[in-house]
């Protein structure tokens, strides 16, 4: 039987969100507040989903600890209190809830062969989240 | 198609233990989890289910009735039971939340008439719910 796991996870970041791209008034009428120079923060919210056979022998999809262990080491100790612009990843890209998405995907999808990887949601506020399964459409 | 889910919780007690292993095996595997006097959860049951309007009666499906049902199958099974002891399905399966959903499932679904179960999600905690959509 196949189900589908979901785990969520906390971290605080800030951005500014600034394209070298436009000029600084495109970039004041794109991102308005989130273009101030000095940045500001959030609440992240993740949401992991990963999918498989739930193992016969531990009832389980992939274990727990794994997964947790695997998030707090290569996501949450990298991106938790940091200041995303300084990364290196989004040194040529905006450090947009959408770019952060696919970047916590694609550390999954490339370092956590466990599970299958069904998709990554990231909350930036209560008010807004990004969703991202690789290309596919993410399921209801 | 419309979608509609109902919530309910339950609260229940369980531990992990495959008694196919040996003692530290199950120790490492299921960490906290293997103590055997258990430990309990306030799970949240979500079923979804899917169909047309009703053009009569405006429903997917009478509310009502699937609380009914969902009570009767799951929460009078499982509500403050030790589940590994008590429910059926745990006397020979480790109940995770994987295998809690799918209890769910296989128990709602030859119940629900008019309306397709389209999905059972439990949450263990607010951080961690499992989904089963009926796939093998």
């Amino acid at each position: 039987m196949k189900a589908h796991l979901s785990r969520r996870y906390l971290f605080s970041a800030s951005h500014r969100l600034h394209s070298d791209a436009m000029s600084d008034d495109e970039n004041r009428v794109t991102y308005g507040k989130c273009n101030n120079p000095y940045g500001h923060g959030h609440n992240y919210r993740l949401e992991v989903t990963v999918s498989g056979p739930v193992d016969a022998s531990t009832g389980m999809v992939c274990n727990l600890v794994d997964l947790d262990g695997f998030v707090e080491r290569e996501v949450l100790s990298r991106y938790d209190l940091e200041n995303l612009n300084t990364l290196k990843e989004f040194s040529k890209k905006v450090p947009t809830t959408e770019n952060l998405c696919v970047e916590i995907f694609e550390i999954l999808q490339r370092g956590f062969p466990q599970a299958h990887l069904e998709r990554v949601r990231l909350e930036e506020t209560m008010m807004n989240s990004f969703e991202y399964a690789g290309g596919a459409e993410p399921r209801k | 198609m419309v979608y509609l889910t109902r919530k309910a919780e339950f609260s229940a007690s369980h531990y992990y233990h495959n008694p196919a292993l040996s003692a530290e095996e199950n120790r490492r595997i299921f960490g906290k989890c293997n103590n055997p006097n258990g430990h309990g959860h306030n799970y949240t049951l979500e079923v979804t289910v899917k169909g047309e309007v009703d053009s009569r009666s405006g429903f997917v499906v009478d509310l009502k009735q699937l609380k009914e049902i969902m009570t009767r199958e799951v929460l009078d099974a499982m509500d403050h039971r030790f589940l590994n002891k008590e429910v059926p399905e745990f006397l020979t399966q480790i109940p995770t939340t994987e295998n809690i959903a799918i209890a769910a499932w296989q128990r709602l679904a030859p119940k629900l008439q008019k309306a397709q179960l389209h999905r059972v999600r439990v949450h263990e905690t607010p951080d961690l719910f499992v989904d089963f959509y009926g796939e093998p």
